[in-house]
């Protein structure tokens, strides 16, 4: 499906996408602005006494009463009788407050209180005997533990059977191998996760694990089980001792690598990086290993030092603007921000210094390509994200080359002085005038306009 | 609004049943445990949770104390301890770890383990090890279908993706057996059901051994549900990758819609609080716009809001009578109606401001581009920006996947390079991440075909023919080929459209994407239903990689009423988007159907960790 450069074309100018923009439609954010002015100006006369139709919601946002927000407040009242007694107080006021929702019984003072109204609550027996599925809950109601079995005469379809239903069903009279399989082929045949992961248990058990690994092999189905299984509970040595078998070495050495993430002391995790070095990873991936490595021992040397400037108070750009956050652990792309931001001017001999971040890294740096700066276009739209003042933003929206592309940045973001003087420029007299609608009335910039579509200097080509 | 609702639509089954029966079952398993205990809830089952029961409800079954299951010790001073949770190993381990500091304390209490939707034996296996197997008691509340909304179920399990897709574990296949044999109980025998996909197949084949284990409980019932359609998640990567553009899928991308209710903090409720909203039928200004394409939600909020003026003007110049009968008859409801009108109002505006912020018209048309196959060029470098530029990890791996599976995979040196930034940008740790979406063939690179055969050959020597077949399934998902253009030419999902695309009268379900694609994953719906089979799509299905995996199951037997014929179950097996449930309810509206479809295990991304 390739298409002609003439094709696309028409495609980005055909009205097909044009039908709606999220960023250059001002009629219809001003709309929407107008129905919220709308909505807002009734709000003197229905604001509000009942909270009726929507949920009541605690400080935190939860709803009161909810499951959610109870917990919290168990949390915050740990044991404390003073807590409680204002929890109470509390309590009962807001349900006081309250007016009752359809949709719960009770209000919540009244579980502080004890039972009331036992009457108004249909009782289970009610309850189940009006549903359908009456027979449901009883049945799934009782302990498992009551169907424990005894018999050891269970073929292998009816032990997986039984083991579906969630009963206990020993495994125990499987001894030969062949058995022992054959309950597992059986569980794969049935597809149920569960009873395929209770069978690897019991074979892990009894069989020595190099068996239990060659017969897996050949049954990718339950290997996978077995594999997933060991992450979950944490068996790392016997899971890498199965990869090694299989000879699945990049899995083993991102199972070994995947560790390092609960490692919370840094010295600790720099050492243990160190060691995932030598690892039979692919080549593109050791060097993502060893740049880890190195990454992570410099922002060690980095943090330690300013940690040590910023409590001294010596320096003045850490007194302006003290760190956020630590670095440790930050992305290359942020460490080199920060290395910027707070060492810019140092020397390449010092380890923080960009210069010096930019060597290290030239191998990993240097797998991009090369590219123009970031063009005026960005710049305008990160001026924007901060919330930069108009004048500094029309300095740079003016600087935008493509004149299409500097009138809909300058319409965007409300640079109307840039939007007049390039309209005028292009002597387009009707998308100024068009324009003139959407500034304030009264305005400088209306006056402007005006002063501009009345000139009789301007040749007009519309 | 664009879509009056079709007269002669089939009334959908009372779902609500559910929610009493899940409700009933746990109270069962509180009873067991009689006296006051304080309960131990799993953060992950909070929510669902409370859209089931309250405190009250919990109280007056004698919980005294609640308690998240954290990793942090929480100091209970109850006789008798409740856990409710899912059953993972790390739950157990928590619990031992409870335990088994009471024992060193001399401390003794009763513990009660409730698992849901059911208990796993790896997790039997670690209370024996830890030594407490006895001294605590198991017990399982089959809660695995939540009601989201009239014609929504859910399964809540965002875990179901990465344990399948991922980690190729079939723990929850019994789940979602047990949940079509709990629909059928309640609603009738399916006497359709269609799907596509391993989980789906495995999943259905599961499901007719419980049908027939406990035989004679759906027989003679009148059929509610016509149709199920069983759908496994990687039968369609793309439409899940797209960014939404109808009003739901945008909250849900902007705030999360988690388990049917939204946050809105401060920004949204133009006051100090957040509030948590339920968005569902019953939010009447909600359920207008809910799957209408943003661009006509302001039009529809800005009517609304003028209405509701009129309507409150006109208390002007009433008499005394005329305004009693207002406040005590109309007031309470525009006042309703104005509360719900400000929040969506000021949601919208909330998601301008993001959309605007970060540029959201330049990303759809990369999407729109990689969709139609052009201008590859150009959107490998908008993504490597996007990634240079630090935008957001999420997206910039979404973006890599959608051109990955578009493309058949990268070519090697992207792949490479784009890696790489990402690794600069982002953290190196996410080395993890880039494998992990390999796996899962989400984010692959482009091989040449004869290295993964040789591999194969070499394997499938060493062992039986039985097995051989095994083997190459397990190769077959990394060697799979998406051949997303193939099947985009076949289906026809990029519609061509001469002048511009109507919004606000949709012709097809592409308005889901501003009429540029149309979901796959509801096409091969949409294309199975009318044929009733699979026919005449064996070439799709080749190219889905799924030959053997479509099936059809027909019982001729029950000759159900037409109408309920029409009401169709769709199962998303890995979760679904909202654009999809909005395009198949669009396809219902058109057919005259009631598109139902349980997002079986909500869509998450897979990470590292």
């Amino acid at each position: 499906m390739n298409r002609t450069k003439g094709d696309e074309e028409e495609y980005w100018n055909s009205s097909k996408f044009k039908a709606f923009t999220f960023d250059d439609d001002d009629d219809e954010l001003s709309q929407l602005k107008e129905s919220k002015r709308a909505v807002n100006s009734l709000r003197d006369f229905v604001d509000d006494d009942d909270d009726d139709d929507l949920e009541r919601v605690s400080w935190s946002g939860e709803p009161v009463g909810s499951i959610s927000w109870s917990i919290k407040e168990t949390a915050s009242n740990s044991g404390s009788n003073h807590e409680r007694e204002q929890l109470k107080n509390r309590n009962s006021f807001s349900s006081y407050a309250q007016l009752p929702k359809p949709a719960s019984t009770y209000s919540l003072s009244s579980f502080f209180r004890g039972r009331t109204r036992p009457g108004s609550f249909q009782s289970l027996s009610d309850a189940l005997s009006d549903t359908p599925a009456k027979s449901y809950a009883p049945e799934l109601g009782r302990p498992k533990g009551e169907y424990r079995d005894y018999s050891n005469d269970w073929s292998p379809s009816d032990t997986v059977r039984r083991l579906r239903k969630g009963k206990v069903c020993s495994l125990e009279r499987f001894r030969s191998l062949q058995d022992k399989l054959q309950l597992l082929e059986e569980a794969v045949s049935m597809h149920d996760g569960n009873v395929i992961t209770a069978v690897l248990i019991f074979l892990k058990r009894t069989l020595s694990k190099e068996i239990l690994f060659r017969e897996l092999e050949v049954r990718q189905v339950a290997l996978r089980h077995l594999i997933h299984f060991l992450k979950e509970i944490g068996d790392q040595k016997l899971l890498l001792d199965l990869f090694r078998f299989l000879d699945r070495t990049e899995e083993l050495a991102l199972t070994h690598y995947r560790e390092h993430l609960n490692i919370q002391d840094p010295e600790k995790r720099k050492e243990f990086l160190k060691t995932c070095i030598g690892l039979p990873f692919s080549a593109e991936d050791s060097a993502h290993i060893q740049d880890h490595y190195t990454l992570l021992e410099r922002q060690i040397i980095i943090e330690a030092n300013d940690r040590h400037l910023e409590s001294a108070g010596q320096t003045e750009i850490f007194r302006k603007h003290p760190r956020k956050a630590s670095i440790l652990n930050m992305p290359l792309v942020t460490t080199l921000f920060y290395s910027c931001f707070y060492h810019y001017t140092e020397a390449e001999g010092t380890f923080s210094s960009p210069v010096n971040l930019k060597k290290t890294f030239k191998n990993w740096l240097g797998y991009t390509k090369k590219r123009a700066p970031i063009g005026f276009h960005r710049v305008v739209e990160i001026l924007h994200k901060n919330s930069a003042p108009v004048q500094i933003l029309q300095e740079y929206v003016n600087l935008v080359e493509d004149v299409d592309t500097k009138l809909n940045l300058a319409t965007r973001f409300k640079c109307h002085d840039v939007v007049i003087d390039t309209c005028r420029d292009l002597k387009d007299r009707q998308q100024l005038l068009a324009y003139r609608s959407k500034v304030d009335k009264g305005s400088a910039e209306e006056e402007k306009i005006d002063a501009i579509l009345n000139s009789s200097q301007i040749r007009w080509k519309n | 609004m664009a879509f009056p609702h079709r007269p002669d639509a089939p009334e959908l089954p009372d779902f609500s049943m559910l929610k009493r029966l899940a409700r009933d079952q746990l109270i069962y398993l509180l009873e067991q445990l009689p006296g006051k205990k304080d309960l131990f809830i799993e953060a992950d089952l909070m929510s669902p949770l409370d859209r089931i029961a309250n405190v009250s409800i919990l109280k007056q079954h004698e919980v005294d104390k609640l308690y998240k299951v954290e990793n942090k010790p929480a100091f209970s001073s109850s006789e008798q301890l409740c856990f409710l949770v899912r059953p993972r190993i790390k739950n157990m381990r928590y619990i031992a770890n409870l335990v088994n500091a009471d024992k060193m304390a001399g401390r003794t209490r009763k513990y009660k383990v409730i698992f849901s939707p059911q208990k796993f034996y790896a997790c039997e296996m670690v209370l024996e090890e830890e030594g407490i197997y006895g001294d605590v008691s198991c017990d399982e509340w089959a809660f695995s279908l939540l009601p989201l909304d009239v014609d929504l179920l859910s399964m809540e399990l965002p875990e179901f993706f990465r344990d399948y897709f991922l980690e190729g574990d079939q723990c929850w296949i019994n789940t979602v057996a047990q949940a079509l044999h709990l629909l059928s109980t309640l609603y009738g025998p399916f006497p359709n059901c269609y799907g596509i996909g391993r989980c789906a197949k495995m999943s259905h084949e599961l499901w007719r051994k419980l049908e027939e284990e406990e035989d004679g409980e759906t027989k003679g019932r009148r059929p509610e549900i016509g149709h199920v359609f069983l759908l496994d998640r990687d039968v369609d990567f793309v439409t899940a990758l797209c960014s939404q553009v109808v009003y739901e899928g945008l909250v849900d991308d902007t705030f999360r819609v988690k388990c049917g209710s939204v946050d809105f903090g401060p920004e949204v409720t133009s006051s100090d609080k957040s509030l948590k909203v339920l968005l569902n039928a019953e939010d009447k200004v909600f359920n207008e716009i809910r799957n209408e394409h943003f661009s006509n939600v302001f039009g529809f909020l800005s009517q609304k809001a003028r209405n509701l003026q009129a309507q409150y003007d006109r208390r002007r110049g009433m008499d005394i009578k005329q305004m009693k009968n207002f406040v005590s008859q109309e007031l309470k409801g525009l006042k309703q109606e104005h509360r719900l009108l400000s929040l969506h109002i000021g949601a919208c505006e909330s998601i301008m401001k993001k959309k605007t912020k970060q540029d959201f018209q330049e990303l759809i048309k990369t999407e729109h581009a990689l969709l139609e196959g052009f201008s590859i060029r150009e959107s490998t470098n908008y993504i490597e920006e996007h990634i240079d530029r630090q935008v957001s990890p999420i997206e910039s791996l979404r973006l890599m996947c959608l051109l990955s599976i578009t493309e058949n995979g990268l070519i090697p040196k992207d792949y490479r390079s784009l890696k790489t930034q990402y690794l600069q940008s982002y953290g190196p740790e996410h080395l993890l991440t880039f494998s992990n979406l390999r796996r899962a063939g989400l984010l692959t690179e482009q091989a040449p075909g004869d290295t993964l055969t040789a591999v194969e050959s070499k394997v499938s020597k060493l062992v039986t023919d039985k097995a051989a077949g095994k083997i190459t399934d397990a190769f077959s998902s990394l060697a799979k080929r998406s051949n997303f253009r193939a099947i985009s030419k076949k289906l026809n999902l990029i519609p061509r459209v001469d002048g511009e695309y109507d919004l606000k009268v949709p012709r097809d379900m592409a308005y889901v994407f501003s009429g540029a694609y149309v979901p796959l994953s509801c096409r091969i719906i949409e294309q199975v239903l009318e044929r009733q089979s699979w026919q005449g799509l064996d070439e799709v299905v080749r190219l889905l990689n799924c030959s053997e995996l479509a099936f059809t199951d027909m019982t001729k037997e029950d000759k159900a009423s037409s109408e309920s014929l029409r009401l169709i179950l769709v199962v998303f097996l890995g979760g679904c988007t909202f654009s999809e449930i909005s395009a198949l309810r669009f396809l219902g509206r058109e057919k005259g159907d009631t598109g139902s479809s349980p997002g079986l295990g909500r869509s998450h991304m897979p990470r590292s960790n």
